[in-house]
């Protein structure tokens, strides 16, 4: 009867040692002063930072290291037009690199305006988006200074990607664009 | 081009016309809705088609008009009716306003003015190309009345494929297997009982069992066997007791509760967005970056609801209560359609966490390297929540640097390392390794 009353306690111990592993918490760790980081840790959550967060807005008034020179022209409807007439791309001919540009516009443009720029990503043929014009449309006549505009701040319904592309990128997306544009428009 | 896509919708339109003339009887209420619908909203109205209205409608329209919600412009359901009843302006106002606003805007029309002002002076676009037929399908088409909720729409349930479900019927299976047992048991015992109270009856004894020892006694006699079972068990142990050791620190299979439910099956599986579009700095950084809120708002603005397949545990209001707390974290007024400046921060569980003394980036990874995203993650694009597929364990790393040949092709950095190299080892391709990819000082400085 004793031994098993002691066969009951080993099971027991070793069935709560087992049922301590859990899914949805991370295991023990084998002294945490090794992995727990004593600098702050991409996206942390710490009380110096405002709301608490450690992932913050770029002091306003600073340029970013790379040499990313400020956008000037505003993000309205005369900011557009503005663009649309006068801006150009700073790159020449040297700079583009089409393939980079296929592939940053595949990840970025592709899902809803289509691999061709015809308006037709998966997310418009799933129904998810829907509205999405072809780069020929003649009504808005895009250029390359309106297709940064747009990529830099949004139009309607489209966001800003000017935290996803950095402004070369931007610039390799555009030229992308109006590669895209031009065979449509054949 | 043009000219002969014309003349295929003219051909299309005369066979409709003469199916509804040979189907006349069953479609009398349908041509007195039709004419009522034309009387009631212009007189002058051309009969537009309500579905080449809708596809003219979804391409040329529906990046910022919805017709029962307002979106970036005014909802547009019935718009000429209420364009006609509320400010008495006619086909012909909206002909000129879809073709162009802008000018419209600059010539000083009052209404045309108060609506530019009303959604931010944001200029509609010109649509110059649509014909006054494409018009008038685009009007028939808003002007359909709202179609009735049909019972279960929207809600479509899979069956039989989902692991939930598959688990509630394995624990019953065994449930059911367990109480089979339990009477088994109970019936065996029942049957000695009756059966000895038999043998008393009829006075007969069982035989007396052989006076030779026990099983135990003799094994533990043995010393021999219990030095064998001795070792086994101390070398069973030890196994285990290594195995328990070294999974400590190790979270495989970690699958966190996040704050909100994001689906990576949903977004990255069922609707192919690509990784880096949301992990953008994996590209070009240490760190693949969790999206701030407005990536997401990039398609959330759009999509305000969930219309795919659904679970059982998580059904289409689920996922609609997620993307509203989407909303409520980015400050977002769906129904005003701008954001409130009332935003808090979404509070994500980490779930790959490399400790700092072991240097990782994803940059060198993903673009350097050309490594999918899944070699380590796993079938991201399949998984409801995520969970860590690979063990981030320094054996795991060294296995792959071990295996993978690097990617030298289009590097002119490469160029001449990998001839030196690839000459010392006598390899045409080398591994990550043979390139100085098990250095203890490449991830530990």
């Amino acid at each position: 009867m004793k031994s098993l009353i002691k066969i009951a306690i080993v099971l027991m111990v070793f069935a709560s040692v087992v049922a301590c592993k859990k899914d949805t918490r991370p295991n023990y760790q084998f002294m945490p002063n090794m992995y727990e980081p004593v600098p702050y840790e991409t996206y942390q959550q710490a009380d110096v930072f405002e709301g608490g967060m450690e992932a913050q807005i770029p002091a306003e008034g600073t340029i970013p290291r790379g040499g990313h020179m400020p956008f000037e022209i505003e993000n309205t409807t005369e900011g557009y037009d503005l663009a649309k007439t006068t801006l150009t791309s700073p790159l020449d001919s040297t700079q583009i690199d089409s393939n980079r540009g296929g592939q940053l516009y595949d990840i970025y443009c592709g899902i809803c305006h289509g691999r061709k720029g015809d308006g037709q990503g998966t997310l418009v043929k799933n129904e998810k988006i829907l509205g999405i014009p072809s780069y020929d449309d003649a009504g808005r006549a895009i250029t390359a200074g309106s297709i940064y505009h747009t990529i830099y701040y949004g139009k309607n319904a489209m966001g800003s990607y000017a935290n996803q592309l950095n402004e070369e990128e931007r610039w390799q997306v555009v030229d992308y664009v109006l590669k895209l544009k031009a065979d449509l428009e054949k | 081009m043009k000219k002969s896509y014309q003349s295929l919708e003219d051909n299309s339109t005369n066979n409709m016309i003469q199916v509804i003339y040979r189907q006349l009887a069953s479609k009398i209420p349908y041509i007195g809705l039709v004419i009522l619908l034309t009387f009631s909203t212009s007189l002058t109205a051309q009969e537009g088609d309500p579905a080449k209205g809708k596809t003219l409608f979804n391409t040329n329209c529906a990046s910022c008009h919805q017709l029962d919600k307002k979106m970036t412009g005014p909802a547009l359901r019935n718009v000429e009716a209420r364009l006609d009843e509320e400010h008495g302006l006619d086909r012909a106002w909206l002909s000129a306003w879809i073709r162009n606003s802008a000018g419209m805007v600059k010539a000083g029309d009052a209404y045309a003015n108060q609506i530019f002002n009303e959604y931010n002076g944001t200029a509609m676009t010109a649509f110059p190309q649509l014909e006054d037929q494409d018009i008038s399908d685009i009007l028939a088409y808003t002007a359909q009345p709202i179609p009735e909720d049909n019972g279960g729409g929207g809600t479509t349930t899979v069956g039989p494929v989902t692991p939930v479900e598959g688990g509630i019927s394995n624990k019953l299976i065994l449930g059911a297997l367990a109480v089979l047992f339990a009477l088994l048991a109970i019936a065996l015992v029942l049957v000695r009982q009756t059966l000895n109270r038999f043998a008393q009856e009829k006075g007969i004894e069982a035989a007396a069992k052989d006076k030779s020892l026990p099983i135990w006694k003799a094994f533990a006699q043995n010393q021999f066997l219990v030095l064998v079972t001795a070792i086994f068990f101390l070398l069973a142990s030890a196994y285990f007791v290594y195995g328990y050791l070294s999974q400590i620190g190790v979270d495989q299979g970690y699958q966190p509760v996040q704050p909100i439910h994001f689906s990576h099956k949903i977004h990255a599986g069922d609707n192919g967005i690509d990784c880096k579009y949301c992990h953008s700095s994996a590209r070009v950084s240490k760190t693949s970056g969790i999206p701030s809120l407005n990536v997401c708002m990039n398609c959330h603005k759009s999509i305000y609801e969930y219309k795919g397949e659904t679970t059982a545990k998580y059904d289409k209001a689920f996922y609609d209560g997620e993307i509203q707390k989407l909303y409520a974290a980015a400050g977002w007024s769906d129904a005003d359609q701008k954001y409130t400046g009332e935003s808090q921060p979404v509070k994500w569980v980490r779930i790959h966490n490399l400790p700092d003394f072991a240097y990782f980036n994803h940059s060198q990874h993903v673009e350097v390297a050309g490594v999918q995203c899944q070699t380590c993650h796993g079938p991201v694009e399949t998984m409801e929540e995520v969970y860590q597929f690979a063990p981030l364990t320094m054996g795991w790393c060294i296995n792959c640097h071990r295996d993978t040949n690097v990617k030298v092709e289009d590097n002119a950095y490469y160029t001449k390392i990998h001839e030196q190299l690839s000459k010392k080892y006598g390899v045409d391709k080398l591994t990550a390794a043979q390139m100085g990819g098990l250095e203890c000082g490449k991830c530990h400085y």
